[in-house]
């Protein structure tokens, strides 16, 4: 046929609710024989049941609406299937996290450190401190020398040192955290001596991881920024750093938040660096510039690694832990977005 | 008041390549001048060397003198800066500041360079600015609603409104309607005519008809071939141009059989 119309017929809404209700009960049974145990295990059911769902619903799509729909059909369903099997692993995450996190959930958790604890009881009061302190200190440390790096290469850079800039903050991308911690040990401990441990060389080392994640979001950033506001700026008489610092990044700030945010959130659950040189103390340190200072994923990973005599409230507090470094992260990406929002600029929508 | 803008044996270069040779002219003061020729023979490469945003590009420079009211804005001693505060310019696609109000698009020029106005000095130049502009009745109600928020044809008028706020003495226009619908280049246009009253303007255009209409004087430029630098092939009154041109290229262009 070569009308332009094709084929009128089409799948109605309820033939195809039909099939996939089949898809279901087809896959209920399935799963009723072949385990015996009769224990029905819902995710896995519906997952059966899409599958089969597909396997009725393309050859029916062939058969009344032809091929090209059948396999629009098709390509549909392997990108939701794409994006299903995407999505298992962080819903099983945070399912998990947040069942077994909630036990020890509680103000003592947030209230107390954890000296002279042994068994139950205890919190992470110290751990949220010292984490939050580090990564204050790293964003300080990060963010300047991160936005302005940025600015350069945007708007100065020009052929091989701005080249060779690229490349280095493409090689600090690669960095193993590990390495990082590393350096920070071995360049505090030429200052202060060997076996030096304290919450300030943690936030160098997580700089270190830090800066190019800024450069490179930022970078992105400035780019998108239309040449078009810098010219207008510049044609009103403004010098060039006061267009830089008055329309550039003003036109920018929405997405230079975010790209900051999520550089937090990078660094903010890393645990080797930290463990190598902020250490690990069951005790209150407020001083990132003395001592030992805890840090939630070294308190999660010490909590699980050594388990004292009553291990349960250990493996509680190590959950707890893990449930709060998440809420902080989620909390920053929020706030990230809600940032972007406020900031976008008006008038073009 | 406008300023006299002289050309004398100007070259324009990006890094080796010549896209504009030797050209001289005259523009007086209070004249609408226009620039026309086919496209990628320099119009607007020249243009912008008159408030040297030329050099914004890595690699142009300029050979030769531009002089305004005498001064050779290419000498040591001149800052670029302050060129562009005497030079205003308007840009082929409208570009009002996103992130700012119509108000503070119009004070933009001395905002953004920390000038510190007092209200009613900035109320004055606002209204006057906007006036100038043909903009006034339509936003005067909405001054701190954003500029991006406008219309093409407004937008535009608030970018003429942004560059003549700061008092400039020469206005450049590049393309300044080619974006925009009939009835809003109608409204620039007029606008061109009455502001030739207190600013020498300068504007580029693709449309033979909008050169006849504002311009006062008419310059043509052509270039030889792919890769050969833009010549000022003639210049003169509008009217001799788009009637009696000299040369035979002018004439073939006027009449649409090339370009």
């Amino acid at each position: 046929m070569t009308t332009i119309h094709g084929r009128a017929t089409s799948l109605t809404k309820g033939i195809v609710l039909t099939l996939f209700i089949s898809g279901m009960t087809i896959s209920f049974f399935i799963s009723a024989v072949t385990r015996g145990d009769g224990e029905i295990v819902p995710l896995g059911i519906f997952a059966l049941g899409m599958v089969v769902f597909g396997l009725l619903v393309v050859p029916a799509s062939w058969l009344v609406e032809g091929r090209r729909k059948a396999i629009n059909r098709t390509m549909t369903g392997l990108v939701f299937s794409a994006f299903g099997f995407a999505l298992i692993p962080l819903v099983s995450l945070v399912w998990t996290v947040v069942t077994l996190g909630l036990a020890r959930f509680d103000g003592q958790f947030f209230g107390s450190s954890m000296r002279n604890i042994v068994g139950a009881g205890g919190g992470a009061l110290h751990a949220v401190i010292g984490t939050l302190e580090i990564t204050l200190i790293a964003a300080v440390i990060s963010i300047p020398i991160g936005l302005l790096t940025s600015v350069y290469l945007v708007e100065y850079g020009r052929g091989r040192f701005s080249n060779w800039v690229t490349t280095m903050v493409d090689v600090m991308t690669g960095i193993p955290s590990i390495v990082a911690g590393l350096f920070a040990f071995a360049m505090f401990s030429l200052f202060f001596g060997p076996g030096v441990r304290m919450g300030v060389a943690g936030a160098v080392a997580l700089s270190v991881l830090m800066i190019p994640v800024v450069v490179r979001s930022s970078e992105e950033m400035l780019r998108l920024v239309p040449n078009e506001l810098r010219e207008a700026s510049l044609a009103l008489g403004v010098p060039k750093w006061l267009t830089i610092v008055r329309v550039v990044i003003p036109t920018a700030i929405g997405g230079l938040v975010t790209g900051i945010m999520i550089a937090i959130a990078r660094v903010i659950g890393e645990t080797a660096p930290l463990l190598i040189v902020a250490g690990f103390t069951q005790s209150m340190n407020y001083n990132p510039f003395s001592e030992r200072m805890m840090t939630l994923p070294v308190f999660v990973y010490n909590s699980y690694s050594s388990q004292g005599t009553d291990a349960q409230a250990y493996i509680d507090r190590a959950w707890a832990g893990a449930l709060t470094l998440i809420v902080i992260v989620m909390a920053l990406n929020l706030g990230a977005r809600i940032v972007s929002r406020v900031f976008r600029p008006a008038g073009n929508h | 008041m406008g300023k006299i803008i002289e050309l004398d044996h100007v070259d324009v270069l990006y890094g080796q390549f010549l896209a504009v040779e030797d050209v001289s002219l005259t523009i007086e003061p209070q004249t609408v001048t226009a620039f026309i020729g086919p496209s990628g023979c320099g119009k607007s490469t020249l243009l912008r060397t008159i408030n040297r945003m030329h050099e914004v590009i890595p690699g142009a420079r300029v050979k030769g003198d531009i002089r305004l009211d005498g001064l050779n804005l290419y000498g040591d001693e001149v800052d670029p800066v302050a060129v562009r505060r005497d030079v205003g310019m308007v840009f082929q696609r409208p570009n009002p500041f996103p992130t700012m109000s119509i108000r503070d698009n119009v004070l933009a020029g001395y905002k953004l360079n920390n000038d510190r106005n007092s209200k009613s000095e900035q109320d004055d130049i606002v209204e006057s600015s906007l006036k100038s502009a043909h903009l006034w009745k339509e936003v005067k109600n909405r001054l701190d609603k954003p500029g991006g928020g406008l219309s093409g044809g407004q937008q535009q008028r608030l970018c003429i409104a942004r560059a003549i706020a700061v008092r400039p003495r020469v206005l450049l226009m590049d393309e300044p309607t080619s974006a925009l619908d009939p009835i809003s280049t109608q409204a620039i246009e007029d606008l061109v005519s009455q502001l030739k009253n207190d600013y020498t303007i300068v504007i580029v255009t693709h449309n033979m008809q909008q050169a006849a209409r504002v311009s006062d004087r008419t310059a043509f430029f052509n270039i030889a071939g792919e890769g050969e630098p833009g010549k000022l092939i003639e210049f003169d009154d509008t009217s001799v141009i788009f009637s009696n041109p000299t040369q035979k290229n002018t004439e073939d262009y006027i009449s649409g059989r090339f370009g």
